[in-house]
């Protein structure tokens, strides 16, 4: 939407005026306006709105109109010295970094066993499209029914997985991976990775399948080893899907808000960032203070992409 | 010789054992929640751990319906999912040609914003959303997840059409534009009969994608007349609380997921094919 004005000054040039060119162009303004104008509505007008809200005192339940605090919901330093603000609240920076630690956990596993997965199917065995079609069941479970499955699973007394940690000797009767503070942030990674593993995998084995086979007879020509073949042919060709599957699901699993709420609710131990904007936002009616928080997820979130986008233009110069 | 043969076999063994894994990992929770499924919930306390249903029952099946405005939420989520792809499609259409077959400025641009809406965390546009959502009068009806579904939905079907409309022989709408048919014409009647491939994968992608979602769907219901499966299978509770209700739930959760996976396996290709053709051709 930003770069409308740019869109319509194309044909705008009165020069070639009816020409062919112009035509198109005007052509193509047309085709792509209905588009554009939705875009607005569910997203350009409602980040917006959303960044207005966040400088209000807007709440759910009233139907006042908000009034403009200024920054007093990012920092508020109250008559007692208190600072009420967001960017002073531990339960903020604690959704935070459970979001981050999970982010980075879930995505370096589920890229290890993607990678393998993608390996695995992609030699010539029998049965490679059996195990190609096993991997889809995760990813076309609904998150909300995994979340269900696993949390069944984990159930403290008829669980299957806590039935197998007693077994060995790890969690005694009554106890649960989601249920202890301590190992329920791990417990959901878990289930996430179970989730995510099939997405990575498949955008590898595309990686993988565009790799030339010649590539790998020349190695075997000159005796390189499996492993060296993995090494200097397969990982450095792969690495453009790999990054490209890294981001995506990074981007992903730092809104990530389902998994987590179905599992355990508002629990602090396991809040992530988009679970603690909807309590602030919803449960605690605070429209205000909920649309500071989505800035700042919105300002995270950029922030990892701008990263990304610098590391991949490097790595790009690197390869070229 | 005989030494490599060896070495060839133990490789076949180690990597048959990891196949074996590999399946036992992905399809063990379903296999769980459909043999709880079948477990009746007064034998629950005492079968839960077994690895065979003792006595295979579909009472929890029957019940889900029963009990519980299960099927209100199925058809719910059902106009839900069907409607946003109806509605992606018909936008991301001409957008994709557009996109894929003109020359104009600004078309970068464009493409980088579409592309820039697919990472917008679902969070940060709530708030505003939620204003937008009741300022059209669509608070709790499908209306409002048609609507709100749009925003991840749209870039993808746009990005996607295009990098299928760019492989489309220029040639095939040279001479329809030659024929001096207009651009919907030429669109409708030359370029997407060509394309139903296409369009059937990323309308299957768009359709999972809306079955599944879960954030918008609980803030903008507020009872089941709009409700969708995801919401109500999140918030389930059992008949009464002495139950377990985890034999409910995984019936429920077979009952929405089996349709998925029939899909999934029927067009296991194409999605591969379309989950990989954004990341790939774009």
């Amino acid at each position: 939407m930003l770069d409308l004005p740019e869109v319509i000054a194309a044909p705008a040039k009165r020069g070639r005026g009816r020409s062919f060119e112009g035509r198109r162009a005007r052509t193509a303004l047309w085709l792509l306006l209905p588009t554009l104008f939705a875009i607005a509505l569910v997203g350009g007008y409602p980040l917006l709105r959303t960044i207005y809200l966040s400088f209000t005192d807007a709440n759910l339940g009233s139907g006042d109109e908000p009034h403009w605090v200024g920054l007093e919901n990012y920092w508020n330093v109250t008559e007692d010295g208190v600072n009420v603000g967001l960017l002073a609240d531990p339960a903020w920076w604690r959704s935070v970094w459970n979001t981050v630690l999970l982010t980075i956990t879930s995505v370096s596993v589920e890229t290890l066993f993607g990678l393998g997965f993608a390996l695995v199917i992609n030699s010539k065995i029998k049965g490679r499209g059996l195990l190609r079609t096993a991997i889809l069941v995760p990813w076309a479970i609904p998150t909300v029914v995994s979340a269900q499955m696993w949390n069944w699973m984990y159930q403290d007394s008829l669980g299957i997985v806590s039935a197998w940690g007693r077994q060995l000797g790890w969690l005694k009767v009554g106890q649960s991976l989601v249920a202890n503070p301590d190992t329920a942030l791990w417990a959901l990674v878990a289930v996430d990775v179970w989730k995510t593993t099939p997405f990575m995998a498949l955008l590898l084995l595309a990686g993988l399948q565009s790799i030339p086979t010649d590539l790998y007879e020349a190695a075997r020509v000159d005796g390189a080893t499996r492993l060296q073949q993995f090494r200097r042919i397969t990982l450095p060709l792969l690495a453009p899907a790999l990054l490209v599957a890294v981001i995506f699901r990074t981007l992903d699993a730092l809104r990530i808000f389902d998994m987590p709420y179905v599992v355990k609710g508002n629990a602090p131990e396991t809040m992530t960032m988009s679970i603690y904007a909807r309590q602030q936002m919803i449960d605690n009616a605070q429209f205000g203070m909920g649309s500071s928080v989505s800035v700042l997820i919105f300002l995270v979130i950029m922030m990892f992409t701008i990263a990304y986008m610098t590391l991949s233009r490097v790595n790009l110069e690197q390869t070229q | 010789m005989t030494r490599k043969r060896f070495g060839h076999a133990a490789f076949q063994v180690v990597f048959w054992l990891v196949v074996a894994i590999i399946l036992f990992y992905v399809l063990f929770p379903f296999y769980w929640a459909v043999k709880t499924s079948l477990t009746s919930p007064g034998d629950l306390a005492r079968t839960a751990l077994h690895w065979f249903p003792d006595r295979p029952v579909l009472s929890n099946y029957l019940e889900v319906f029963r009990v519980q405005p299960f099927g209100r939420n199925l058809v719910n989520s059902l106009m839900v999912a069907l409607g946003t792809v109806l509605v992606s499609l018909l936008l991301s259409a001409p957008a994709a040609y557009a996109l894929g077959k003109f020359r104009f400025r600004g078309k970068r641009p464009v493409m980088y914003v579409i592309l820039a809406v697919s990472v917008f965390p679902q969070i940060a546009v709530l708030p505003g959303l939620y204003a937008v959502v009741k300022w059209l009068h669509l608070y709790n009806t499908w209306g409002a997840l048609i609507l709100s579904y749009l925003i991840f939905t749209l870039p993808f079907t746009v990005w996607t059409l295009t990098a299928f409309m760019r492989e489309i022989p220029t040639e095939l709408e040279e001479a329809a534009v030659i024929d001096g048919a207009s651009p919907l014409v030429t669109l409708f009647r030359v370029l997407l009969p060509v394309m139903t491939p296409a369009l059937v994968t990323t309308g299957l992608l768009a359709f999972i994608n809306a079955w599944n979602e879960f954030l918008f769907a609980l803030t903008f219901t507020s009872d089941n007349s709009a409700r969708t499966v995801p919401v109500a299978i999140g918030m389930f509770t059992g008949a009464s609380q002495h139950e377990s209700p985890f034999a409910l739930i995984m019936a429920a959760s077979v009952v929405v997921t089996v349709p998925l996976i029939a899909l999934v396996l029927v067009f296991q290709r194409k999605i591969v094919e379309g989950l990989t053709a954004g990341a790939v051709k774009g």
